[in-house]
């Protein structure tokens, strides 16, 4: 094997190493991308997770969602991550953050700074606070204002909704 | 049997309706005063202030993004109300031990820093965040004066868009204000306060 075809393999084989860490890339959106999410009639679980790179317990929760993420196939559970950040700091704290993190599950950038918008959309009762999360199927959404102890926790809610 | 069944779940129900309101003040309560330690050591009091007509009373802190965001709009709102009978009362409930930036030494340096022209009180013991009702921080009270009482006039958010001062377009905050020197009835009298959650002191 020439020093050519070494170096050609070499590339190959670091791509390949790339694409299995696969690191989310997190994309800006309105709220028609989250409202879409919300009122989905797929088969699948969808999660959507509201939280922050500032805010501590919501980091402390995120393992549990990506290990969810990894335990079910994407055709049964979509794990979304909804970023709260500000808009200014995606490129100087929310991608270094997923990057550090080896985050996988999709990340969205929530850009619409009027939380009374939008809010009460995704359940009346939630007060704005993060951490939260909503499950939802096609004929059912589960809204929590809360931190998640544990990936258990998680992996009842879905069995529930599974049933 | 039947009846039994029935009134325990009417008590249920209404066990839970009780349970899901919220605490704390809504536009129309009375709301009370409080003494609080502020940053210059003195003991405040809304009562001390007998020129006031009203009170603007922030929920904020140092550490919480959401708080830092509007530091100078709340200056602002300060420095455009209080000639007009409403300054800002600044009040830090968080507990220093989770949130270590929070501490009344941290205020000191903060309030230095930005210059703060209103009083930053400690709430140390949470009382008066609680009694509030407040949640977030920055969470804001309009407080007006009818006769010897405090009449809350809003509750919730400075304005629409906590990212970047330049592009709100809905100033809720002011608008109740101009609406109460007016003498007008406030036409949004709640929002949904945004911003970090308070970090309450773990009960024992």
């Amino acid at each position: 094997m020439n020093l050519t075809s070494r170096i050609i393999l070499l590339i190959v084989f670091i791509s390949i190493a790339r694409i299995q860490i696969s690191i989310a890339q997190p994309r800006n959106v309105k709220f028609d991308s989250i409202d879409s999410l919300l009122h989905h009639t797929s088969d699948s679980v969808v999660v959507l997770n509201f939280w922050a790179t500032w805010c501590k317990p919501c980091v402390t929760e995120l393992p549990y969602f990506e290990e969810l993420k990894k335990n079910y196939s994407s055709s049964k559970l979509k794990v979304v991550l909804v970023s709260l950040d500000f808009k200014r700091e995606f490129q100087s704290r929310l991608i270094p953050f997923i990057e550090k993190n080896n985050i996988t599950a999709e990340v969205l950038l929530i850009d619409e700074p009027d939380y009374n918008s939008w809010i009460n959309k995704v359940d009346s009762s939630w007060s704005g606070a993060i951490p939260a999360t909503i499950f939802i199927t096609k004929n059912k959404k589960l809204f929590f204002e809360k931190e998640f102890e544990s990936y258990n926790d998680l992996e009842i809610i879905i069995k529930q909704l599974n049933q | 049997m039947k009846t039994k069944l029935l009134s325990l779940a009417v008590i249920l129900c209404i066990t839970v309706l009780i349970a899901a309101t919220p605490d704390g003040y809504t536009p129309g309560n009375k709301a009370s005063d409080f003494k609080l330690k502020n940053i210059d050591g003195k003991m405040v009091s809304l009562a001390d202030n007998k020129e006031a007509k009203g009170f603007i009373v922030t929920f904020t802190c140092n550490h919480c993004p959401f708080a830092i965001a509007y530091e100078d709009r709340i200056i602002a709102l300060h420095n455009k109300y209080a000639p007009l009978g409403y300054p800002v009362i600044a009040i830090n409930p968080n507990d220093k031990n989770k949130s270590p930036d929070d501490s009344f030494e941290a205020m000191i340096v903060r309030a230095g820093e930005k210059k703060f022209p209103f009083v930053y009180l400690y709430d140390e013991t949470q009382e008066v965040a609680k009694s509030y009702g407040a949640t977030r921080t920055p969470h804001m009270y309009i407080l007006q004066k009818a006769g010897s009482e405090l009449i809350v006039k809003y509750v919730g958010a400075i304005d629409d868009n906590s990212d970047d001062a330049s592009l709100v377009t809905k100033k809720y905050l002011e608008n109740a204000m101009d609406e109460i020197i007016a003498g007008k009835a406030v036409t949004t009298t709640t929002t949904k306060a945004i911003g970090c959650t308070i970090k309450w002191t773990a009960a024992n």
